[in-house]
């Protein structure tokens, strides 16, 4: 674990189990379908089924050669067929195509789809409206759950993130509700659930439901409470850089299904190396959480003690010498190669980082975060896109921009989309009708500055008043109220300080002390409090159907010490490292255990690059 | 307890004995003369149709159905065309086969329920006989017609009628048949005069039964067992012979000197028998025949009818019923005269007990001399679960019960178990109820099957007492009688829709288990649709309601259901439905109103059907989607002129949208492509699709900087991004003079550190320099850092009394210049003495200016976050840091 209890944090629980499941499951399908076969795979599964089961294991199972999905005519010879896919449609019809074609060219081949997680009413519809309804069998692998780590399972489902918030289509809420069953059935009863946001409220009642339809098993919950959120509760996190290591690795490499691949300018040879970034490599273990700015100072140490480690050979006679060789010699070069690795990875950021001017990046983000000078982030913002630095951190500033002011000012919001059409396309007005739709970039309704005004208001006229007042304001448009939020639930934390980011004393260490996250402020308030009571104003700022309910899990009301300290956290939409960080220090300072669940692990580019509009 | 053997007639080793069930309540006018009766067997319901041939219009016969104790159920005059046989099936429904084929059905209370025929040719040649036997495929049928072929239906719910091969020299009736399933095949056997063959269904066989001595004379009656097992054959000289239903072993053959034909034969026999036998009975006298040629006979005053049951056989006459069997083994044991058995020795020591007497430890002792004292209590349970008398259960628990005392490693559960299960069993042999089961049927039957005979029966208060009594989960046992109370409670005629409704959901509440949607479909199916309606509002959960709303076309409240159930492939199933019921305008109005089945139904039209996405903007109006869509679909055409169509339409809309932003980037857009085109075609530089920002480096890259130019202008491109792009590209072209140039046209927007830092980034140093005194002199430092002047920079510095500015450029000093530091360092204590210098808030700086730019956030003013966006600007102090912090970006990393 990240962090080895310093406290008292409780025990994780093994998530290993869930990969046996899958696979047994995966294998259980593969028989079904007895014989050699060519297994065509979507192509964003073959990172999460490689974490599952191996090239070997499928060999086994009698596939004979793999393919990734890539819609275009198959040039297999097999007289079997396997399609392993998530339920799309395009997906589906290509399908449909492949078999035509054959029937077309009278070649006959049985063809087995296997949809997962789930398959959807639409897909087959496809199939039975493309008339080979009949040709296929369908099953379903119940792939849910991915576990990246000890404590982070992953759903893989990057779209869900588009499909739910930009399309509104709930098609993987009950996924997502199915998810939660199967770790309430493996590791629960939960005692008690919390969340915020619609889709999260919908997953909790998709997840009630299933867990009425089937039986209930008294057991020993090995996981206690569980808190639900929207990624829509919280853009401005996703909007910001990252400067925690893992979050940094992840916003330069891109980390892919917890594996990164180092370039030759990481690995100064001519090939690039694939890292697995788990707990399980020691030396990752202990900078992925920090600050970039301690790894260095950790990993000079690091360096030193792997010096005296080695060092230990002198004097040694030969029979130590050779317990040595023998036992620690393997570890050492193992943590030699992987502290070369990171030493080469952070200077590799750091060149990249320099040359982008990073510093003013990062100042532009705290002053936008801290709500002054914003005259001169606007310029900084169009200087950016001036000087045609990158599309999608261009578009990330002028969705912070927008998210933390409320909008921008009629004659900004003008002036800087033009230039950015100008300078990256006029398709982007696509993407912008996203953003809006989102409340990711929008313009400021006359009127609407008065947000500073209205909490002044609520406090002079009683309660009831204030909340139509903002009921009113809130139907004009999404609105982040950032600003309010931010001062309700102190996230940017006074400036007058020295913050010192060798010993953090809050979670806006992740943030060079300039903010602390709003979804695991939150996290942090409702534990603390045990629910909503005293975040009324906060919930009904961020408009997001709250909810705390105490568990089905009638058995047993007495809080168990070690169970109650776990807490699932389940990001619909996804999550960044740095959250995940900061729920690691949160735990720690807290004696908590935190899991995170989410849709997929997200960042800034990944965000919006949901949301372009591409050319189909 | 004596008398307990009074009715015990010994056959071979084994005992026969004939206990009463039932005096019967009904009272039949003509007896059972005359009748057809069909008795279904664990003690299920008795049909009767008095004199089924008379077919006189006048006088109707009456159908008459009865519970085995023979309570009413129902009765109604016979209306359809003469009934030749009667017969129950294994779901207690009443199958009347008719004269012309046709086989009606009616279920327990005489409500027709359906029919169908037995075959087209039948009609002609009419029915002759008709047997309805249960196999393990359910009820089948099977009839002789008046053409002598055999037709066979082996499941009458899911009818396949086979025709079986003609019988060689079978004219009219035959003698005798019965119906064999064997082999998982279903066969008959048909005795014809002297022959006896076997049909399949493709076949007919000749067979012989080994060992029947050829004297015997021809088959007149035969008779299979319960289990199909055992058959058993009658000859016209009295000759019974006994055996296996494959006939390939004989058990025995018996005289029973009598040569009349029986009236029924039927097999009496139970799972581990000990001597089965044959039931014959004729009009005045009941034969019990034995393998071992030993016979009884009891005299018969009365019509009967025998029902053959898995242990036993039913004597139904019209005054009373018994059960004739061969008494079990266990009960042998412990009720024999003079038995030692340990279970006797038991029974009497309790009995000597309860009388106070010590020769209960005499008999106790004796028992556990033995050892045997657990066999003891083992046999009063069994023997008590197979006594029909409440009196002798209960003697025979007690006596269990006193022995299990003196036991201590005993398990309770089966004096538990058989104690509930008799209680059970009890209550529902009372007469009115009347399902007279033995022990063994009840554990063949299972307690699950009893319960929805009960609720079939409608004895819904005793199903829901027995489900809480024996502890069946609620999802089983009373929740499922509850269904089915309520599925007939929504049939009462009488009632109304409201009071239904309320009944209902008062006694069903929220069981578990209890689906409303499946009350509510039935209530439909009944005609019922605004009581389903009501039901429905009870269901919790709404995606159960879905199927049935649609069945009776209330689509928009199905879809709004399907909508809170949160199952997506739920909401898609209903559009796809109303989308094929509705008309267009309809459709699209009904999803107007359900925001998140329109959402699916976008998702699915993005996908599948474009045009249909274009009328749904269309309906509503959404001029500013369908602008997105016309921009989305240009990028579709190949062909510019249709692009150009698309955008046009685009502008139409977004004009009517009232964005005039998104119409005027559209129509720049526009403008571009035809420059574009104009310029592929002119100069083939290859342009189109590109963006401004890339049209413009493209042509300023070809060197045609006026057509660049041109763009700027027409297009209002801000001087900033001109001017850097220009730079750029200048630069990378290594274009100096040109870019000297370009410098001096007017005063640079973007500042001059730019040229300075391009120049450099393009490796000339030269012509960075050139520059350098143009920067501000904010900016000065950073410019001589940038071109690694370390001297001018210093200078600036001291100049400027920059305290960061000073220590930033010592960072970069190496151990070599040593003057040039020793100048600093004086000009930096001289200004701190002056204290002049400008304020700086962050003190600890410069060790590692690597990653300095990480730590710590950028210095800000106490109570910043309450000032607006439009505050005061910040003091120089912080913007000359920030400045002096860029500059150190710019140092190698360490």
């Amino acid at each position: 674990m990240a962090h080895s209890a310093r406290r008292d944090s409780p025990e994780l629980p093994d998530f290993s189990l869930l990969k046996r499941l899958v696979r047994d499951q995966l294998i259980y399908l593969l028989e079904q379908l007895p014989g050699k076969k060519d297994l065509f795979i979507d192509s964003d599964l073959m990172s999460p089924l490689d974490r599952i089961a191996n090239v070997s294991t499928l060999k086994q199972h009698e596939v004979d050669k793999l393919y990734k999905v890539e819609y275009k005519p198959i040039i297999s010879i097999s007289d079997q067929l396997c399609f392993l896919i998530r339920p799309r449609i395009p997906t589906v019809k290509w399908i449909c195509d492949v078999v035509n074609a054959d029937k077309a060219a009278e070649k006959y081949r049985r063809y087995k789809i296997i949809f997962t997680p789930q398959k959807f009413y639409a897909c087959e519809a496809v199939l039975e409206e493309q008339g080979i309804f009949g040709d296929v069998t369908t099953d379903e692998w119940a792939f849910y759950l991915l576990p990246l780590d000890d404590d982070v399972i992953s759903l893989e489902l990057p779209e869900f993130f588009r499909d739910n918030f930009l399309a509104g289509d709930q098609r993987w809420v009950r996924t997502a509700g199915s998810a939660l069953h199967l770790l309430h059935s493996l590791f629960g009863p939960f005692s008690k659930i919390f969340g915020i946001g619609h889709c999260s409220k919908m997953t909790y009642e998709s997840w009630r439901e299933q867990v009425e339809e089937g039986e209930q098993k008294a057991r020993q919950a090995e996981i206690g409470n569980v808190f639900l959120i929207d990624r829509d509760v919280d853009y401005v996190t996703p909007l910001c850089s990252q400067v925690v290591y893992e979050g940094l690795v992840d916003d330069i490499f891109r980390i892919k299904c917890g594996c990164v691949e180092f370039g030759p300018d990481v690995t100064s040879s001519d090939r690039s190396i694939k890292v697995m970034l788990n707990s399980q490599d020691k030396v990752f273990n202990e900078i992925r959480n920090e600050h970039f700015s301690n790894v260095f100072g950790f990993l000079s140490q690091k360096a030193r003690n792997l010096q005296t480690a080695y060092d230990k050979r002198r004097g040694m006679d030969i029979q130590q010498m050779k317990t040595f060789v023998s036992e620690e010699l393997k570890g050492l070069k193992q943590e030699h190669r992987l502290l070369s690795l990171h030493i080469s990875a952070s200077e590799s950021i750091m060149k990249k980082k320099t040359k982008q001017d990073f510093q003013e990046l990062l100042k532009t983000e705290h002053c936008l975060l801290e709500g002054f000078e914003i005259r001169e982030c606007i310029s900084f913002i169009e200087e950016h896109i001036n000087r045609q630095v990158s599309m999608i951190e261009s578009l990330r500033l002028l969705c912070l921009l927008s998210v933390t002011e409320n909008g921008l000012l009629p004659k900004d919001f003008r002036s800087l989309k033009a230039q950015y059409l100008q300078s990256y396309g006029a398709e982007h007005l696509l993407t912008f009708s996203n953003l809006r739709q989102l409340g990711l970039l929008v313009e400021q309704q006359p009127g609407e500055t008065l947000t500073v005004m209205e909490s002044k208001v609520g406090k002079l006229v009683n309660d009831r008043t204030a909340g139509k007042l903002t009921d009113a304001f809130s139907s004009l448009a999404k609105k982040s109220n950032f600003r309010a939020l931010s001062r309700k639930l102190n996230l940017v934390p006074k400036s007058d300080e020295e913050y010192d980011l060798r010993i953090p004393r809050d979670m806006a260490y992740i943030f060079s002390g300039a903010y602390i996250p709003l979804s695991c402020k939150l996290i942090e308030q409702v534990l603390e409090r045990d629910g909503w009571t005293g975040l009324e104003e906060v919930t009904r700022l961020i408009n997001g159907h709250e909810f705390a309910v105490t568990g089905g899990g009638s058995a047993d009301l007495k809080p168990k010490s070690d169970a109650q300290r776990i807490i699932l956290v389940m990001f619909l939409g996804g999550c960044t490292f740095s959250e995940i960080s900061a729920l690691r220090f949160l735990g720690k300072e807290r004696g908590y255990t935190f899991i995170v669940v989410t849709t997929a692990i997200t960042n800034s580019s990944r965000l919006l690059e949901a949301l372009l509009d591409n050319r189909v | 307890m004596a008398f307990i053997t009074a009715n015990w007639n010994p056959l071979g080793d084994a005992f026969y004995r004939k206990t009463e069930l039932y005096e019967m309540f009904w009272s039949l006018r003509d007896g059972l003369r005359d009748s057809l009766v069909a008795a279904a067997p664990y003690g299920g319901p008795i049909a009767l149709l008095s004199s089924p041939l008379r077919c006189s219009p006048s006088t109707r016969p009456q159908l008459e159905i009865y519970s085995a104790s023979g309570v009413s159920i129902t009765s109604f005059p016979w209306k359809s065309g003469p009934v030749v046989h009667l017969g129950w099936s294994v779901s207690d429904e009443l199958l009347c086969v008719q004269e012309d084929g046709t086989v009606l059905i009616y279920d327990l209370f005489g409500s027709f329920k359906r029919h169908f025929s037995m075959g087209q040719e039948v009609v002609h040649s009419q029915v002759l006989e008709a047997k309805v036997f249960h196999s393990p495929y359910g009820t089948g049928i099977a009839i002789v017609t008046g053409s002598s072929r055999f037709t066979l239906a082996t499941n009458i719910d899911d009818l396949k009628l086979r025709r079986l091969p003609e019988v060689p020299g079978l004219q009219g009736k035959p003698s005798c048949w019965v119906v064999l399933t064997q082999d998982r095949q279903t066969k008959v056997l048909v005795s014809c005069g002297p022959e006896l063959y076997v049909l399949d269904n493709t076949s007919c066989t000749a067979v012989y039964p080994p060992g029947l001595s050829p004297q015997a004379g021809s088959i007149v009656h035969m008779a299979v067992s319960f289990s199909y097992k055992y058959l058993a054959l009658f000859t016209d000289t009295g000759h019974l012979w006994t055996g296996f239903s494959n006939l390939q072993e004989r058990h025995g053959e018996v005289d029973t000197k009598h040569t009349a034909t029986p009236k029924q034969m039927v097999w009496c026999r139970r799972p581990r028998s000990q001597q089965p036998s044959v039931v014959l009975m004729w009009d005045r006298l009941l034969l019990v025949v034995g393998a071992c040629s030993d016979t009884i006979q009891f005299p018969m005053e009365d019509q009967s009818v025998l029902v053959g049951e898995l242990d036993g056989v039913r004597i139904i006459g019209s005054i009373s019923q018994e059960l004739l069997q061969e008494v079990p083994l266990v009960c042998q044991d412990i009720f024999k005269i003079a038995s030692m058995a340990p279970g006797a020795l038991l029974l009497e020591a309790h009995r000597e007990y309860e009388k106070s007497s010590q020769k209960a430890d005499e008999y106790l002792r004796e028992i556990k001399e033995q050892n045997v004292l657990g066999d003891a209590v083992q046999q009063c349970v069994e023997a008590a679960a197979h006594e029909h008398d409440p009196e002798t259960q209960k003697a025979l628990m007690r006596a269990a019960s006193f022995g299990k005392c003196f036991l201590t490693e005993f398990s309770p559960d089966q004096f538990v178990t058989t104690c509930r299960e008799l209680r059970v069993l009890n209550a529902v042999r009372e007469s009115s109820v009347g399902m007279p089961l033995t022990h063994t049927q009840f554990k063949q039957m299972t307690l699950q099957v009893l319960i929805d005979r009960l609720v079939y029966r409608q004895f819904y208060p005793l199903a829901i007492e027995i489900c809480r009594y024996l502890k069946i989960p609620d999802y089983q046992g009373v929740s499922r009688v509850l269904k089915h109370w309520a599925s007939c409670k929504v049939q009462q005629k009488d009632l109304t829709d409201e009071a239904i409704a309320r009944a209902v959901c008062a006694k069903v509440g929220d069981s578990p288990g209890v689906s409303y949607s499946d009350i509510a479909a039935r209530a439909y199916e009944c005609g019922r649709t605004e009581l389903a309606i009501k039901l429905l509002d009870f269901e919790a959960r709404s995606g159960e309601q879905v199927p049935l709303l649609l069945k009776m076309k209330r689509s928009q409240l199905a879809l709004s259901k399907a909508v809170e159930s949160g199952d997506t492939d739920l909401v898609y199933t209903v559009v796809t439905y109303l989308k094929n019921e509705m008309n267009r305008g309809d459709f699209f109005m009904t999803l107007r109103n359900q925001p998140v089945a329109l959402s699916l139904y976008r998702q699915f039209c993005k996908l599948q059907e474009p045009q249909t996405l274009k009328d749904l903007y269309n309906q509503d109006d959404d001029h500013q989607e369908l602008g997105n869509f016309y921009v989305s679909a240009s990028y579709r055409e190949k062909r510019l002129e249709g692009r150009l169509a698309q955008l046009q339409s685009a502008v139409d809309e977004y004009n009517k949208a009232k964005n005039d932003f998104s119409a005027k980037a559209t129509e720049d857009e526009m403008r571009l492509l035809r420059f574009q085109r104009k310029l592929d075609d002119e100069k083939g530089a290859g342009l189109l699709g590109l963006s401004l920002q890339a049209t413009m480096e493209a042509l300023m890259s070809l060197g045609l900087h006026k057509q660049s130019e041109q763009l700027y202008r027409d297009f209002r491109v801000p001087d900033k991004r001109y001017w850097w792009l220009k730079l750029k590209s200048l630069a990378e072209k290594e274009q100096w003079e040109e870019l000297e140039k370009f410098s001096k046209s007017k005063k640079s927007p973007i500042g001059y550190l730019a040229f300075v830092e391009v120049c450099m980034k393009n490796n000339n140093r030269y012509e960075a320099k050139k520059y350098v005194s143009k920067v501000t002199p904010e900016q000065k430092v950073k410019a001589h850092l940038a071109v690694g002047d370390l001297e001018g920079a210093a200078d600036a510095a001291i100049e400027r009394r920059n305290d960061l500015e000073m220590g930033a450029v010592l960072s970069r000093c190496s151990a070599s210049d040593v003057l040039l530091m020793d100048k600093l360092n004086r000009a930096r204590a001289s200004a701190a003495k002056n204290g002049d210098l400008v304020p700086v808030s962050n003190s600890d700086l410069g060790s590692d200016p690597g990653v300095y730019y990480l730590r710590g956030r950028v210095g800000a003013e106490p109570g910043s976050a309450d000032r607006t966006e439009d505050g005061p600007p910040r003091g120089s102090a912080a913007k000359s840091e920030v400045c002096i912090r860029n500059s150190l970006v710019g140092a190698p990393a360490q």
